[in-house]
């Protein structure tokens, strides 16, 4: 697939033609473009401003009552996340859970989708099925399945570990998050390795064919051969899913309705949330504004992050 | 991706399965290898679909029973399967006070015509960057990029306040117009728009005096169409799957889309009848499955140009 440019003749004045093409072609980026202001660039500036502003009760007294208006209280949103316990707590949890999600799932789809591109096994197409089937389950479906399976009382699993005699709590506060991970893993692992495996088949054949006239064995072929030419799409698929985890928002949600010791704050996204809800106070989109905007910062933080270390050790 | 790359792709396969045949010593795989990968994928597909299997188990049993009987098989004589799964079918009614077909349809509404629009629009603008060239061409690809990698769900909060300031929340459009918007697909139209829509073809429909209008409309599209595919299921999927933004748009049931609908029933305090709300999820992902199963191809297809490209 090789990108090439439009091979019109060079016009260095701008002609009536250079002036038609310009036309036409912002005419054809105009539907994706107002759309794209109205989804993206209009929420964000209003979350920007928002941020700068608390709901207040006026003239209502100590009951409210009183009339809600907007004031402006500077960086006194931006103060509250920074310095509060709940917002540094959730983003721990949700740290944490990066930190074991991330390397898991990419390690089990390249291990998975390695193996099913070996020449050990002939008949690939159902496994590949079947590890991408979770993926067309929505989070939430996925989630209150697992729910269900945590559940001593009619889980299968919990049963059968206690006839094992391991008893496990997939509710306990320290386990709870690894129960998480498993439901996001569980249910992206299958999407990933048909990444790595689609960028393993664009491996051209010749490699293949000069590792064996080197005498390479089948382990060599896929630590030299593979692994370097689904580098990238490891990378790229890696940097998405840590964006992806610091909204950790489905699975702790639904987790909830079955575990109490849940809160509303359990992770930053589910703060925002519930600020925005009136769950928490302060409340109103303010406080939950500030919430997004610092949780994008830190997410923008990671990424040019692990951009960097990535480029550092690949240069060494 | 046009018929003749795809029938490239397969002939590049034909010569893998062919190398797979005669590999030197080297390189085959001793028995020890063979066993090990074949346990190690087996175990990943049994992680894989053991929950599947057991919602399917469950969708057929009574709260008693899902504590009472093995959690493997079915509590009933298979004979008797069919009274087990229209009674569950006809809890899960009542729990819903029969809204479950209206929340599966307006699941299918709101992700047929997001996906539907945001496809259309998406190729439009890939073309655009792909054929012309016009001023800030450059930034606004730099853009549309970028928000690639802007965490969604955030965006959900102030989208929910200007849409409540538009008088919008609540509504259909609530949830339809942000799923409209896709950077992936933006990404996809343009790989897809430069690389299977000759130049040459343009120039010769331009010199014919078609319109610009035309020459898109009756021309690239079908060009674009195994590409336009891709695009409309990783919408179609991504709007079905959408949890956050329902959540916040929408406040009366009527409106829910499946996934919000069997949110609300876990969530009631009384709520019991796991084994309905299993039949229920398994209904309302059945169309996302039928999907999955029936355009395999241009999953890989939409995959492979993520990865390549990446």
């Amino acid at each position: 697939m090789t990108a090439h440019t439009t091979t019109a003749p060079a016009r260095r004045r701008r002609s009536p033609a250079a002036r038609r093409e310009e036309r036409t072609g912002w005419l054809f980026m105009l539907p994706f473009v107002l759309l794209f202001l109205l989804v993206f660039i209009v929420p964000i500036g209003y979350a920007i401003y928002s941020s700068f502003f608390q709901q207040v009760a006026t003239g209502g007294g100590a009951y409210g009552g009183g009339e809600l208006v907007n004031r402006f209280v500077g960086l006194e949103n931006f103060r509250y996340v920074v310095t509060s316990g709940e917002f540094w707590a959730g983003m721990g949890r949700v740290l944490l859970y990066t930190v074991i999600q991330v390397p898991l799932m990419i390690v089990a789809a390249l291990v998975l989708a390695m193996l099913i591109d070996s020449f050990v096994v002939k008949h690939v197409s159902g496994f590949r099925l079947g590890y991408f089937l979770p993926y067309a389950i929505p989070g939430v479906i996925a989630s209150i399945i697992w729910v269900y399976l945590y559940n001593g009382q009619i889980s299968p699993i919990v049963k059968g570990l206690a006839a094992l005699g391991v008893n496990v709590d997939f509710f306990a506060s320290n386990v709870v998050l690894g129960s998480m991970v498993n439901i996001t893993t569980w249910t992206f692992t299958g999407y990933n390795m048909l990444i790595f495996l689609s960028a393993l088949q664009a491996i051209p054949h010749e490699l293949y064919e000069a590792a064996r006239i080197d005498g390479a064995n089948g382990w060599q072929v896929a630590m030299k051969v593979k692994l370097p030419n689904v580098r990238g799409a490891a990378l790229l698929a890696m940097l998405l899913s840590i964006v992806g985890t610091i909204q950790l928002f489905n699975e702790p949600q639904v987790m909830q309705t079955a575990d109490p010791g849940i809160s509303y704050s359990y992770t930053p996204m589910m703060m925002a949330f519930n600020t925005s809800r009136g769950f928490l106070t302060p409340k109103g989109d303010g406080p939950a504004s500030a919430i997004a905007i610092v949780m994008a910062v830190i997410a923008g933080l990671l990424a040019m992050a692990y951009a960097f270390v990535e480029r550092k050790v690949s240069e060494s | 991706m046009s018929i003749a790359t795809r029938r490239e792709a397969r002939r590049a396969e034909r010569r893998r399965e062919r190398a797979q045949a005669d590999l030197p010593r080297s390189m085959r795989p001793s028995k020890a290898v063979k066993t090990i990968t074949v346990v190690v994928l087996v175990v990943a597909l049994v992680y894989f679909l053991f929950p599947i299997y057991w919602a399917i188990v469950a969708s057929t049993k009574t709260p008693s029973q899902l504590t009472g009987s093995n959690g493997l098989w079915f509590a009933v004589p298979l004979n008797e399967l069919p009274d087990a799964i229209a009674a569950n079918y006809a809890t899960l009614l009542g729990w819903t006070s029969d809204r479950f077909w209206r929340w599966v349809g307006n699941s299918l509404l709101y992700s047929c015509v997001s996906a539907l629009v945001g496809t259309v629009v998406s190729v439009m603008a890939g073309y655009a960057t792909a054929k012309f060239r016009f001023r800030g061409k450059g930034v606004t690809i730099g853009i549309i990029m970028a928000a690639m990698l802007m965490p969604a769900t955030l965006l959900t909060i102030p989208q929910y306040a200007i849409f409540n300031a538009l008088h919008l929340d609540n509504t259909m459009l609530a949830v339809i117009i942000p799923c409209c918007v896709s950077p992936f697909g933006f990404f996809l139209g343009r790989v897809y728009a430069q690389s299977s829509v000759p130049d040459e073809l343009l120039e010769a429909a331009r010199i014919d005096g078609a319109g610009e209008a035309r020459i898109f409309f009756t021309m690239v599209l079908r060009l674009l169409a195994p590409a336009m595919v891709t695009i409309f299921l990783f919408m179609f999927v991504a709007t079905w799957n959408n949890f956050l933004l329902p959540l916040m748009m929408l406040s009366s049931e009527d409106l829910y889309p499946v996934t919000l609908g069997l949110y609300g029933m876990v969530s009631l305090a009384v709520f019991n009848d796991r084994g309905a709300l299993m039949m229920g999820a398994l209904l309302g992902v059945l169309p996302v499955i039928i999907l999955f199963l029936t355009l395999q191809r241009f999953w890989r297809a939409g995959l492979a140009a993520g990865a390549v490209k990446g």
